[in-house]
């Protein structure tokens, strides 16, 4: 299965559109409660930073049964330090987005606590390709 | 303690949700720093914060959090009880500030998280 949700960069009062939509989807194939969590809360964090610091971005979503894999590619401004970034507490997000409920620094490294892989890579001047993996245990809750 | 007795211990009004005046609530967490709401591990929790904006109930969404509780009164607008009716998510205004919220809470035996 494979889906695709474009993301407007600023657009606060659509931000989670893609998750939501996720969501309900794993939900209606079964996935186990904690699995489906783990997915949603990483896209939601990755859509938040979408809308946050990109001009506009793209979700894949790609469901398999053995895995789910979500690239995140937006057009913006770029991230120059990856480690640093990566880093809880190291935020570039203005006010605005800290008047969200967002903007701590803790996104990324949310993001990574809850994907069995992630990828990062970025031009700055002209965007962010973020790759998340989860595998599907058969085994889990 | 169930979603009806929080609502007359603080006074409060439910802006959402009536059919489920009778969920049992056993935890809670108090952050308007949604970040901090979504590394928690534990769902079906009750969420008390300052910040009423669509993504305070995204985060629930996203978190199987069940119930909200606003404080001071804050406006919660149509965008966010959609979003909450969508997930049988309550949403509960309440005068107090988050602060005697959370301290009304864990005095009547509500466990936190940390």
């Amino acid at each position: 299965m494979h889906l695709k949700y474009k993301i407007a960069g600023g657009d606060f009062s659509n931000a989670g559109n893609a998750a939501s939509s996720v969501k309900k989807i794993l939900k209606q194939l079964n996935i186990a409660p904690l699995t489906a969590k783990r997915i949603v809360v990483a896209l939601y964090e990755g859509e938040v930073n979408i809308v946050a610091h990109a001009w506009s971005g793209i979700i894949n979503v790609t469901i398999d049964s053995e895995r789910i894999a979500i690239v995140l590619d937006d057009a913006g401004p770029g991230i120059s330090d990856i480690e640093q970034a990566m880093q809880e507490g190291f935020s570039t997000a203005g006010p605005r987005v800290r008047e969200m409920g967002f903007g701590a620094g803790m996104g990324l490294p949310n993001m990574k606590k809850n994907t069995d892989s992630m990828t990062i890579s970025s031009v700055p001047g002209r965007g962010t390709k973020v790759e998340l993996v989860n595998y599907l245990d058969k085994n889990a809750y | 303690m169930n979603v009806g007795d929080i609502i007359k211990m603080l006074d409060a009004s439910i802006v959402t949700g009536n059919d489920h005046i009778l969920r049992e609530v056993e935890y809670a967490f108090a952050s308007d720093l949604m970040s901090d709401v979504l590394t928690l591990e534990r769902d079906r929790i009750l969420l008390i914060t300052g910040l009423s904006n669509l993504q305070a109930v995204r985060t629930a969404e996203m978190s199987d959090i069940n119930t909200i509780i606003v404080g001071r009164n804050k406006t919660i607008s149509e965008d966010m009880i959609k979003v909450a009716d969508e997930n049988d998510i309550v949403m509960i205004q309440s005068a107090y500030s988050v602060f005697h919220i959370a301290g009304e809470l864990f005095r009547a035996g509500i466990k936190p998280i940390y």
